[in-house]
Parts: C-alpha cells; structure tokens; sequence
C-alpha cells in the first residue's frame, strides 16, 4: 500500500480536472516548443550539405562564397541566389518549418510590408517586413520566461518577508507591515517610465523594477498563514521537544503555509505576462528589436488596416492566458481542503 | 411511550452525502411533551439525522419519512421530508426550534441579542415593533438572564457563554415551539454552566409542554434530562427505551461500551521517597494586554493568567490540575514547558528554564507534552516517521537513519500502534488515522526522547468517550511501566478521579484548593470546588 502525501493527493485531484490538466499539458508543450524556437523558426538552415561538405548554419556564421556567392558577408539564405545554389543537384539544406528568425527582414519580398498571410508568411508580416508566426514565437518565449523569472523572484521575496513578519511577530511585524504600506503606496507606474528615461532598457532592469513591487500581496499572505500556523499545537510540540527555530520554519510551517502561494502561482504568471504586454504597448518595456507581443499589439493600433497583426497577437495573449487561468482554477480547487476528495 | 400522543415520527430516514450514505435508515419518534436524547459519538449521525428534519442539510439526498403531527402551520400529519421549502420554514421556529452548540457562531455579532429575537418575533408571530421589543425583554427575563432590559442591548460578545446560550434558547422559545431540537447545548460551556442550562431547558420545557429531541455524547447529561434514549451508531440506532430501562439493562454491545466507558481508575501510589521532579513556588505568569485609549499607544496593560501558584510532581505521581476555561491551567502548563516567560520559582529535575542552552536542551528531553486536539498537534504533511522521529534528530543526532527507525518503531509499539494493524505505518500520513490513534502519535513523540515528566493538556477531551478512556488506560500503564511523572490539565472531574494522586483546583488564575484527590473529592473545602464536583455528578 502506497500512502499519499497531501500534496501527493492534491496532484491527483488536479488530475481529475481535466480542462485544468489538459491545459498544463498543452502550454508545457508551447513553452517547450518555444524554448527550441531555434529549430521551429529559423532563417538559416539546420543543415547544409553543399558540394559533399557539410555545413551547420544554425549555429555557425559561413561567408556568402562558401555558397558560390561574390561577396564575403554572412549568407543571406532567403536570397533566391543562395537558393538555387543549394537546390543544385548534390546539394541540400535542411530548414526549419518557418524560414525566419525573428529580426529576418525579407529583402526579396514580393509584397509590401505589412504583408498579409500567404505561402510566404503564413501569419503576413508586421510593418517592418518581419515575419508576424516567427515575432510571435519568439515573442511568447521572452513573455513566458520574463513571467517565470518575475513570479520566481516574487514569490521568493514574498515567502521571505512574509516568513519573517509572521514568524517573529511583534515588533518586526509591526515595522515590516509599515514598511509594505509605505512601500505600496508608490507609484508604481510612474517610476516605471522614470527609470526608463534615466536608463538604457532592458529586460532585467524590467524585472528589477516590477520584482521590487510584486511581493507585497504574496508576502501579505504567507504572513496570515505563519501566524496562523505558530499559534498550532504542532509548532508548540516542536518547540517543547527544543527543535530550533529555523528548523520549526522550514520543516514545519512552510510546507504547511505554501498552500496560498502554490494556488497564486499561474494567476501571478498570467499577470505577469500580462504586465510586460502593457508595458511593451506603452513602449516602456523590453529593448527595441526584441520580439514582443505588446510591442506587436501597438503595431496592429497603428496599422488597424492589417487586421492579421493585432488578431493573431490577441489569439496568443488569449490562448497562453486563458491556459494560465484554467490551470490556476484547476490548481485552486485542488488545493481547497473544503473540496471533498472523492 | 404508550400513553405518549406522538408529535413526531421518523422512519426509514436515509442520508447519503453523493454515493456515501452517513445514516441507513434509522426510526425513532417523539411524542408530546417528551425528552429523547440522540446519543452517540461524533460521526455517528445524529446532527445530521436532526437537521435533515428541517431541510437544513445541504448537498445530501434524503430518504424516508418524517411525520410532524398537529403542526400549527400545515395542520394535520405532513412529512416534513416531503414539503417544499417555503412550507418548511413557516414550520422552522414556529413549529420545531434549534439551539446550536456553538452560541458565538449561531448569534450574528452585529445585532444585539434583543434585536435578534425581536426579528424573529416579528417575522413569525407578525407583532408590532415595540410589542416585539417588550416581548424580547420577557422572553430574555424567562431565561433567567438578570437585568434582562439592560442585556437585550447587549452584542453577543458582551455576554458570557452561558448568557448566549440561554440568548439563544430564548430565541428559539419565542414562538412556542412544540419541538426543540438542541444540538450539544452545553458541550462548548464551562462544567458549572452546564448544569444551568440544563435545569433552564428542563424548566422551561416543563413550562411550556414542548418536546425536546437531545443531541448530545454526554451519558451524564441524557441520565439528568431525558425520558427516552436512542442510541446511535455508525448512522444506525442500535438502541432506543427508557433512560431508566437502557442504562439500568443495556442491550446492545455498544451501548454497554458507551456505558462502561467512564474512566476507571488504575494507578499505583508513587511510595513516599520518589523523587521531586517539579517544584513551583509563587509561579506568576502574566500576558500583555492592549490598553484602550491614548495609553494604549505607549505600554500595555497586563493581564494575569496564573499567580502564586505552589505546585509539586513527583516521579510515578500524576498532579492533576482541574478549573474552567480561563482559569489558567493551560498558561501553568505552558510555563512548566518552559514555552512563555515566567516569574516565581519553577525547577524542574533540580534546574530551570533560560539557564542557557545545552541545559534548556537538557530539559526539554526530560519535560514533554501532550495537547488536547489530535488534529492541530500533528503536522499534516509531515509522515508518521517524520513525527516520531523528529525528537530523536534533537537529543540523538549521532542515531542514523535505521537506528533511528528502529528507535520510532518501538516508541510506536509502546503505544498500541504496529505494522501489522497499519500497513506502511511509517510513512502514513496523520489524515490517515482516528482522534485516538493521533492521539497516540502524539505520546509516541513524546516518550522517544524518554522523558521523566509529561504533561498532559487536556488529553482526551477531544476524543469520543471510548477512545478517551483507551488513551487514559494507556498512559496509566505507561506510568506504572516507566514512573513517569503527570501534569494532567483538565476540566473533566472523572479524568481527575481515574488518573490523579493529588488535585489542585484553579479558578482564575488561583489555586483556591489542593490536596490529595480523595481528600477534595470528598471533602472539598472550597466553594468553587463544591459548585464544581456537584455540576459534575
């Protein structure tokens, strides 16, 4: 017999949701796919095997005469040169499904930009002759990854301190919730777009700045649970067996705190993917050049004409959302201990 | 119950929440004017039996029959089981009343207690304003609540707890109900308070001709107030007569069990030359309070919990401490813990607390505890290994992992629990296991770092009699075994008589009596302790 730890049984009543399991699934195999965005989209070939030698493009810059080009720059390989050249008899090129990266800039295009959906961008491109399926993969990728990396260091921030508060009470307690009030009643916004104009942008004093802000409603929590969890006969039996303090956190009222954090944890990533949106939009956000779905939803504002741009950047944010907000009630339900475990 | 007209007749009622079914069919019934007690553990169904009557169950699908005879509302014989809602709750307060256990949670904290009964007053009988509030002022009056025009103004927190009960019992009279189902009405109150609310319903029940169903585990209340007794068991009435005919020739096994159940006493005397292990001289604990006000801002008040308090355990004694809630026996526990500061003079083994840290270690291993409630005293996520163990990885770090399995496994042994009646034990979650079973979990932590004193935080009055007294019977076999010593906090009067060599009585924060325990069983020569063992008999 196999006994189920309560997180073990929390696991299999997620299960029993299907439309919350199934979207886990499902935006487990996006993420994937747009961490190998490399090998989905991608203007170089994988491989090349011209004239009996092997070339690997992918990951190494080749002169444009390597491929009986005139000039010594790096190969253009959307050129119909290049292309013919490797069409040849006893050559060939592996490419990956979408042949652009996501700075490509097609030079041969034959329609001007912003180039509705057909066999050459399937998605259209966007007003710079980019291709919109590639911008919105890579775009994805930096949105998912900056929304980890921004609920890591929220959620960390926030278990600490709430940790702290809630642990030590009194006094700590009581200068750290002054803090949070004081803390909290900046305006969040504004030194947003302060910062902005001092600084050069950039994705990690992005996250910097929205980190410094984000912890406090979690921390909040995790300080409600502490106390709770402290006044518990557990935590007194512990301390009556003379268990030290730090052991009493982190083996007894952590595991037994989480509960809020874990229940949080997709809604925080869906707002955080949502924050960057918005900041990107307002053109406060990532660097220029990098992909970025606000950044293409400010595109498709000013180019209402070109309909595919803002539709398939509203499907992305929609689809990758609507995943997040699935897998949290899912998650929620699971975790609610009113729920019978039927 | 011949010659009894029946007011109400359950048959065949089935509760089932989805595919699980909690009550299979049970039957019983209530004529006018009658006193039934439900008696059984929790979990046996009868809240829940007693509820469904009132459509009050929710998510669960009830079957069966339950005839209400000569209802104002409906007239006639009506199934209460088979009206719609609407019909349900004219018959709600004015036919069948409910008192809840919990008089706190049932009062709405934002009304007074006048305006609450004057509410219903005025919902029900379709009085005029100021004729309810007078009416809610007799009512409050019957109850015995004193300056009755004064606490109709008062919010539920104002009042005591046996104030709110008899609120509440005040509210649920106030349409003159033919039936009161009273749902544990004395099983949140102190023991003194008890015996008033009783004699209260019995008095008023006796007033107004009403038939009362009890709801209660409580034999000695069912033996002092009821005429008949249904005895439940896992959803199933094993038993129903007379109060007199049952307990004086029960029939069915658990009914025998749920009788034979009061603690029995099994302990042997220490021996005059046993070892003084706790000694406590004018020990005074005191908490900080928030002062109101200005002053409030700058200091707190102090409230006082526990002062001069002289107590004394020696090795194979138990020295039970017995008082109210808010008498302070628990902060005397917690203090002897070493958990909260403390003036006075406290040693234990011939040492005290705060005298450094390898000598605070030293006690802890020699001074442990046991709290009351099973579920909050075990770490939900944390295995049964991990529990037991966890003593171990403090006193014994150089143990390693399979000595230290080993050690837990006999500690488990100890106390009743082995692999072969709990597969995997080990690495069972506590969720897996009863009050009783916890609770012996919670002993097993305590005995694997040997300790010479245990102290004993009301440990069974959160478990069902019979559990309770296998978990006493234990820890006098574990006295007897090892000459542990016992610092037994309870309210329970039977504990103290089964388990205990010497009493002290606390009443607010004193010691008003103590003494060797036959000598304050017998003689008490303080007035607490008198009104105290009487509200016990």
């Amino acid at each position: 017999m196999v006994h189920v730890s309560p997180a073990g049984r929390a696991w299999q009543r997620f299960r029993r949701n299907r439309l919350g399991f199934v979207s886990l699934i499902v935006f487990c195999i996006l993420v994937g796919l747009s961490l190998v965005a490399e090998l989905v989209s991608n203007d170089r070939p994988l491989v090349v095997v011209y004239q009996g030698q092997v070339y690997t493009p992918m990951f190494k810059d080749y002169p444009e005469t390597t491929f009986g080009g005139d000039f010594a720059t790096p190969t253009d390989y959307l050129d119909p040169f290049i292309q013919k050249k490797l069409a040849e008899p006893g050559n060939w090129a592996v490419f990956a499904p979408n042949r652009y990266g996501p700075r490509t800039l097609n030079y041969f295009a034959p329609a001007p930009n912003p180039a509705p959906p057909g066999a050459a961008n399937w998605l259209g491109t966007d007003d710079r002759g980019r291709d919109l399926l590639a911008q919105l993969i890579y775009g994805f990728r930096v949105s998912v990854l900056f929304a980890l990396a921004l609920t890591i260091t929220g959620v960390a921030l926030g278990v600490i301190t709430g940790a702290i508060q809630g642990f030590f009470g009194g006094k700590t307690d009581l200068a750290f919730q002054r803090f949070i009030e004081v803390w909290g009643a900046m305006p969040e916004l504004y030194l947003l777009i302060i910062f902005s104009a001092i600084l050069a942008p950039s994705i990690a004093l992005l996250l910097i700045l929205l980190s410094l802000f984000g912890w406090m409603g979690l921390s909040d929590y995790v300080r409600a649970e502490f106390l709770r969890n402290r006044q518990m006969d557990y935590v007194r039996a512990a301390r009556a067996l003379g268990v030290s303090n730090w052991k009493i956190i982190t083996r007894h009222l952590l595991p037994n705190s989480l509960t809020p954090v874990v229940t949080f944890l997709p809604f925080r990533m869906s707002g955080a993917i949502l924050a960057l949106t918005s900041l990107d939009f307002l053109g406060l956000g990532v660097p220029p050049g990098t992909p970025s779905l606000g950044e293409l939803l400010s595109q498709g504002k000013n180019n209402i004409d070109a309909w595919w741009i803002s539709l398939s950047t509203f499907g992305v944010l929609v689809v990758s959302l609507l995943l997040l907000t699935f897998m949290g009630d899912a998650l929620r339900d699971a975790l609610d201990p009113r729920k019978a475990d039927a | 119950m011949t010659g009894v007209t029946p007011l109400l007749e359950v048959s065949g009622l089935h509760i089932a929440f989805g595919a699980r079914e909690v009550v299979h069919g049970i039957s019983f019934s209530v004529g006018v004017g009658e006193k039934l007690a439900l008696v059984g553990e929790s979990g046996s169904g009868k809240t829940v039996s007693a509820l469904s009557l009132l459509g009050l169950v929710q998510g669960a699908s009830v079957r069966g029959q339950a005839v209400l005879h000569g209802g104002d509302q409906v007239g006639g014989s009506v199934d209460l089981l088979a009206l719609p809602e609407r019909a349900l709750q004219a018959i709600r307060g004015q036919d069948i009343a409910m008192i809840f256990q919990e008089p706190m949670t049932a009062l709405n904290p934002l009304f007074t207690i006048g305006e609450q009964i004057a509410e219903v007053l005025q919902q029900k009988m379709g009085l005029a304003r100021v004729e309810c509030a007078q009416a809610a002022i007799t009512l409050i009056a019957d109850t015995g609540i004193e300056e009755p025009e004064r606490r109709a103004k008062a919010y539920p927190h104002q009042l005591s707890g046996g104030q709110r009960q008899r609120a509440m019992i005040a509210m649920a009279l106030a349409c003159k109900p033919k039936l009161l189902l009273a749902d544990e009405p004395t099983t949140a109150l102190d023991v003194t308070v008890r015996r008033q609310i009783l004699d209260l319903l019995t008095d008023l029940q006796r007033k107004h001709g009403m038939a009362v169903v009890l709801i209660t585990h409580d034999l000695n209340l069912v033996r002092q107030f009821a005429d008949r007794v249904a005895v439940m068991e896992d959803g199933c009435v094993v038993e129903q007569g007379t109060v007199d005919a049952v307990f004086a020739n029960p029939q069915h096994g658990y009914t025998r069990r749920l009788i034979a159940s009061k603690p029995q006493r099994d302990v042997v005397d220490p021996g005059t030359d046993a070892e003084v292990l706790v000694q406590g001289q004018a020990v005074h604990v005191c908490y900080p309070i928030h002062r109101p006000g200005v002053r409030g801002w700058f200091s707190n008040g102090a409230f006082v919990a526990v002062t001069g308090a002289d107590f004394e355990v020696v090795a194979g004694q138990t020295l039970g401490v017995i008082g109210e809630s808010g008498s302070g026996k628990s902060t005397l526990a917690l203090a002897t813990l070493g958990l909260i500061p403390f003036e006075g003079d406290l040693r234990l083994l011939a040492s005290t607390w705060g005298q450094g840290v390898s000598q605070d270690r030293a006690l802890r291993k020699a001074v442990q505890v046991v709290f009351q409630d099973p579920f909050s005293s075990l770490s939900p996520r944390m295995t049964v290994e991990e529990i037991v163990g966890e003593g171990l990885q403090v006193h014994a770090p150089e143990l390693d992992v399979s000595a230290r399995r080993q050690r837990v496994q006999a500690a488990l042994l100890d106390v009743g629990l082995d692999e072969e009646q709990f597969a995997g034990l080990l690495q069972r979650y506590p969720h897996q296991f009863s009050g009783g079973q916890r609770q012996r979990i919670a002993i097993a932590r305590a005995l694997i770092v040997q300790p010479r004193v245990l102290v004993l935080d009301e440990p069974t009055s959160a478990l069902d009699v019979t559990m309770a007294q296998q978990v006493l019977q234990l820890l006098q076999q574990l006295q007897k075994e090892r000459g542990l010593a016992y610092l037994l906090i309870t309210h329970d009067v039977d504990v103290i008589r089964a388990m205990a060599h010497k009493v002290i009585v606390m009443q607010r924060g004193r010691i008003v009596e103590s003494g060797p325990t036959e000598e304050v069983m017998q003689r008490p020569r303080d007035t607490y302790t008198r009104t105290l063992l009487a509200a016990s008999e």
